[in-house]
């Protein structure tokens, strides 16, 4: 996929540039683009680990443990009949939490594990809805602190680098409100075929 | 709402001290192994971003993110979301390295605290590499469909830019 995409942006580059007259300020761009993307990462660097650093901690503090008993009940009526597996709501609610601190080292392994173990909790067969609930909650950011970007803003010489937080919240809480709700409804769109089948099957 | 928002992350910082401090954790230690952890993602990042970033300046240089801006706009004007971050909303479900790469961009040339700037900032930390999280997880579980997973994830992705513009306005 991504190859697909670089290639064309290349390809694109090209046709563009060469339509324009512009051919010669492409070449120069091909190489500052590759010297600021080390000076942009080297600039982001520094808040990148100091908040990673930070969230290690606040994970072992036992405030994070804290956020996943407290986020638990709220998970549970997404997941169905899956949500009375205790380990696979234990590992859905980590994942949920890791995500929430920024602990994006840490939320990925955790989610993969939730998302098998609710794979087999459904049987392990067809596109179950607890699986796709959680994959598509995981395609939605739910970050308490966008360190990334706020590192970004700093390197720019932004006056509050961290000001845009609200409003990262915002969106955030109506992206993943959009993606639960657009789930649901597309349910009856695309049927689990495999899972209808069976139930054909043995009647 | 201010003084709330710049107080959060030393409050953070300051509860995640006292906590740890309290349940007897080595903080320093822990705190070099979670900033060593985020070195490791920088480094991991670096590559993809000299590939985008250099594919961006030279999509830019040829004057196709300018083009592909002006066909979007009569669309992204119906949502509110600035002409400058176009590429930035095609760009980011796919690729998180590729989509930060352009939104700094995008911060830089349109200054970062102007509203084109701070709308790219709140769209990056405000949505998710969606169609790479759904190959990674479903090919992970073995998932032969997805039914309803990529569809319901780009829909989420236009909502969180939609209402990143939205709040930009809003509150600044």
């Amino acid at each position: 996929m991504l190859s697909w995409v670089w290639v064309a942006f290349l390809a694109l580059s090209l046709l563009c540039g060469g339509m324009t007259g512009r051919l010669a300020e492409v070449t120069a761009a091909m190489a500052e683009g590759a010297g600021q993307a080390v000076t942009l990462l080297l600039s982001i660097t520094g808040l990148m680990c100091f908040w990673s650093g930070v969230m290690e901690v606040l994970s072992r503090s036992g405030i994070a443990a804290w956020i996943a008993r407290a986020l638990r009940p709220l998970l549970r009526p997404l997941f169905g009949d899956a949500a009375r597996d205790g380990a696979a709501m234990e590992a859905v609610s980590a994942n949920v939490t890791a995500n929430l601190l920024g602990l994006s080292n840490a939320a990925t392994p955790i989610g993969l594990r939730a998302a098998d173990r609710l794979y087999t909790v459904c049987g392990r067969r067809g596109a179950p809805d607890a699986v796709l609930t959680l994959v598509t909650l995981n395609s939605a950011s739910i970050q308490l602190i966008p360190s990334t970007v706020a590192a970004v803003r700093a390197s720019l010489g932004a006056a509050a680098p961290f000001d845009i937080m609200p409003a990262v919240w915002g969106a955030s809480v109506v992206s993943v409100l959009a993606v639960l709700s657009a789930s649901r409804l597309l349910r009856p769109v695309y049927p689990d075929c495999e899972r209808e089948m069976e139930k054909r099957g043995r009647k | 709402m201010d003084g709330l928002t710049s107080a959060v992350a030393p409050l953070l910082l300051a509860a995640a001290g006292v906590c740890a401090l309290y349940k007897q954790v080595d903080v320093f230690p822990a705190f070099l192994k979670g900033a060593r952890e985020g070195l490791q993602t920088a480094v991991n990042i670096l590559p993809t971003m000299v590939g985008m970033l250099t594919a961006v300046y030279m999509l830019r240089a040829s004057g196709c993110i300018d083009l592909l801006g002006r066909l979007l706009s009569p669309a992204l004007t119906l949502l509110g979301i600035p002409e400058e971050c176009a590429a930035l909303v095609l760009l980011k479900p796919v690729s998180g390295g590729g989509g930060l790469a352009l939104g700094s961009e995008v911060m830089r040339q349109a200054g970062v605290d102007s509203y084109a700037g701070r709308v790219a900032a709140v769209m990056l930390g405000a949505s998710e590499t969606s169609v790479y999280t759904i190959s990674l997880y479903c090919s992970h579980v073995g998932l032969r469909r997805t039914r309803y997973a990529l569809p319901a994830a780009l829909l989420g992705d236009l909502a969180a830019f939609t209402a990143a513009a939205f709040f930009v306005r809003l509150l600044f």
